[in-house]
């Protein structure tokens, strides 16, 4: 393949059809201000330095890659290892890109940060990063969602943050999102938004994809250590995109390694009722740029089902919608029930419980291992770990607090 | 010359400030449409925003969520709207619509179909909030095609740089966002506004519409004196929520009596212009 990589976006947010600032009015400054910003520090090596320690420091960066030996015997094909991002600080990989738009926040004076979040892990991790730097927070969540991950919510309380339950919509991430646009419209002077994916308004999708993608250079280097050689094949979960861009991005030009974003089916792609709008959706402009959507006939943006409220997003990163069109990247999907093995063979097979996002690449693993040889090597990405999914699973397999 | 843009010119001539109230389309019944547009108009409008219901309305206020949360209990699209502009037409052929929406809908059309069926049942202008100039291209083309104007928004954050392109690219008149929130919010802050509509009558080439948290006659009254339009939406719109079980005859006398009210204090504020007293900008 020919294409460069690194000059995507470009300079105003395009991946080919996709991405774009499709933003109210009032945003557009603070959208401008945050790109030239961002453009300033991404080459600024003091900023870089103070990135770096932060992430070796506090987040406890590298992750390692570890092979999972007994998983993968019994599962009797390809080697898998998994990229250990459950082992950061917080539990996720959320924390990665929190800690970077966190240093930008101070850079730019601002005193009050707002999130939008699912699963709560990028809340607990925006939390987590204000509660450091002395700022307010404000997180939204959709009201379902505040039940499901519940633990995580007590966590983001705990550490001082404000959690609104939004009530509006399907009461999900997309709302949450919804709602905080709105905060961000009326108080849009003194707060800086930690959007925790790879969607938004340009610059985020790019700004996110390189504060993650610190995931995929550290797994090149260890690959070459454990196998002396590039993986194989690359897994990870899809929501809005950003542990999978994270993953992906520093291999898109190496073009022997296959990669597989897996959506959320839910009950089922045929069902209607899955988050799967790389696989089953189509293209549309939805907060703030132009992507693949789950929508209906006259562009209503349509309610998502998904076990996972990490993964529960109708829309997806602009760049996930690009790759999918040139075929760099294969979109692919599994349901609730895969997940659930994925995430019972994990904890049972390595001791390792993780989350239910990251479930839904690990049972494509599970799909695609046994159809290759011993000799191929694939890395998921286990974006996180499943302290916060303890409710849903314990009522599922009936266990008792 | 286009329906919107005569309008405000003879409005302009007569020295009058023209009053623009908003409803979502479809609230709180497709049947509502029509006749709330008529009565609107019976009540002092000069032109008519109309709502196009979107599923995520990012940029306003709890008050018109729910109005568009009752449309779409209806199923209330694209399509449905422009019919209800069409039959509007059938006994208004004066008022100028705008149509006020999200981007969404009118992709999933595609932008010339859009702009054809629009144009074609008497739409005279399209707002859509999440459309920049930097983004609108294709978009500008279909409508300007169309003889459609295009409204663009102005913030009271939007720097004088941005102003060139609204000049360029907009028609019909300059949205100005009164202040940095949603629809319905509201701290309306009349000095920040007439300073901002300072800058923005010495940079813009069109008319000028203050919208946004003007909720009772006193701050219409306060705006008409600086604007060329003035824009009311969930004023209005919160008296259909509050209606909405009484039925048809009680929405409408609650907005009629908004409606005069606005109307009241443009014309009054008119009148002090045209006396040509100096008044001191608060
Ligand atoms: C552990 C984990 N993995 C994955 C995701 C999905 O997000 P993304 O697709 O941006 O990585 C989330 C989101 O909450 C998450 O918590």
């Amino acid at each position: 393949m020919t294409i460069d990589f690194s000059k995507y976006p470009d300079e105003h947010g395009h991946f080919g059809p996709y991405g774009g600032v499709f933003a109210p009015e009032t945003l557009m400054a603070a959208l401008e201000q945050l790109k030239n910003e961002y453009e300033l520090v991404k080459n600024d090596a003091a900023f870089l330095k103070e990135l770096a320690e932060d992430l070796q420091n506090y987040v406890g960066r590298p992750t390692p890659l570890y092979y999972a030996k007994r998983w993968s015997e019994h599962l009797g094909g390809g080697k898998i290892y998994l990229k250990r991002e459950d082992l950061n600080h917080t539990g996720a990989h959320k924390v990665n890109n929190t800690i970077g738009q966190a240093l930008l926040a101070k850079r730019l004076g601002k005193k009050r940060i707002i999130a939008e979040t699912g699963a709560g892990q990028h809340g607990v991790a925006s939390a987590t990063v204000a509660a450091r730097l002395g700022l307010e927070c404000v997180v939204y969540m959709g009201a379902n969602d505040v039940v499901r991950q519940a633990p995580n919510v007590a966590r983001m309380r705990m550490l001082g943050a404000t959690v609104v339950a939004v009530e509006s919509g399907t009461k999900t991430l997309k709302d949450a999102l919804n709602e905080a646009m709105r905060d961000w419209v009326t108080n849009v002077d003194d707060t800086f938004y930690i959007i925790g994916t790879v969607a938004g308004p340009h610059p985020y999708p790019a700004m996110v994809r390189d504060f993650q993608a610190i995931i995929g250079r550290e797994a090149k280097q260890q690959a070459l250590q454990h196998e002396n050689k590039l993986p194989d094949v690359l897994i990870a979960c899809v929501g809005g995109g950003s542990n999978a861009i994270g993953l992906f991005h520093e291999f898109l030009e190496d073009d022997s390694v296959e990669m597989y974003g897996v959506e959320p089916a839910g009950l089922g792609l045929e069902t209607g009722q899955h988050a799967a709008p790389l696989c089953k959706g189509k293209p549309g402009v939805f907060h703030g740029n132009r992507t693949y959507l789950m929508q209906d006939k006259n562009g209503q943006i349509l309610g998502t089902h998904s076990i996972s409220a990490g993964l529960d997003y109708p829309g997806v990163g602009p760049e996930h919608a690009w790759l999918k069109d040139i075929g760099r990247v294969n979109y692919v999907a599994v349901d609730d029930e895969e997940a659930l093995q994925g995430f019972r063979d994990l904890t049972r097979f390595e001791g390792i419980i993780p989350a239910l996002e990251s479930s839904h690449a690990l049972a494509y693993a599970t799909k695609l291992a046994p159809t290759l040889s011993k000799d191929k090597m694939i890395v998921v990405n286990l974006s996180g770990r499943g302290d916060k999914d303890m409710n849903t699973i314990a009522q599922i397999e009936g266990i008792e607090f | 010359m286009s329906r919107l843009h005569t309008k405000l010119a003879t409005l302009k001539m007569a020295g009058k400030t023209a009053l623009i109230p908003y409803i979502t389309a479809g609230d709180p019944n497709p049947k509502a449409t029509v006749g709330l547009m008529h009565l609107l108009v019976e009540k002092g409008a000069d032109v008519i925003e109309l709502g196009v219901p979107f599923s995520d309305p990012m940029a306003d206020g709890p008050v018109i969520q729910k109005a568009v949360e009752r449309a779409l209990i209806h199923n209330v699209s694209l399509d449905d709207v422009l019919e209800y502009v069409r039959v509007f037409r059938e006994k208004d052929a004066e008022t100028p619509v705008v149509l006020m929406g999200y981007l969404n809908p009118i992709e999933a059309q595609g932008y010339e179909a859009f702009a054809n069926a629009a144009s074609s049942v008497g739409v005279d202008a399209v707002l859509t909030v999440d459309m920049p100039p930097e983004e609108s291209k294709g978009y500008l083309e279909a409508l300007q095609q169309a003889n459609l104007d295009r409204i663009f928004l102005v913030s009271p954050t939007t720097p004088d740089n941005r102003l060139s392109a609204v000049n360029e690219k907009g028609s019909g008149f300059v949205y100005y966002v009164s202040l940095k929130g949603v629809t319905g919010s509201k701290e309306l802050d009349v000095g920040d506004v007439a300073r901002n509509m300072k800058r923005l009558q010495q940079s813009l080439n069109m008319p000028i519409g203050i919208g946004f948290g003007i909720k009772d006659g006193a701050t219409a009254f306060e705006m008409a004196k600086i604007g060329d339009a003035v824009i009311v939406g969930s004023a209005l719109v919160k008296l259909i929520e509050a209606n909405q079980s009484k039925g048809s005859y009680d929405i409408h006398l609650a907005i009629g009596n908004k409606m005069t009210e606005f109307r009241t204090a443009l014309d009054n504020a008119d009148a002090l212009k045209r006396s040509g007293v100096e008044y001191e900008l608060v």
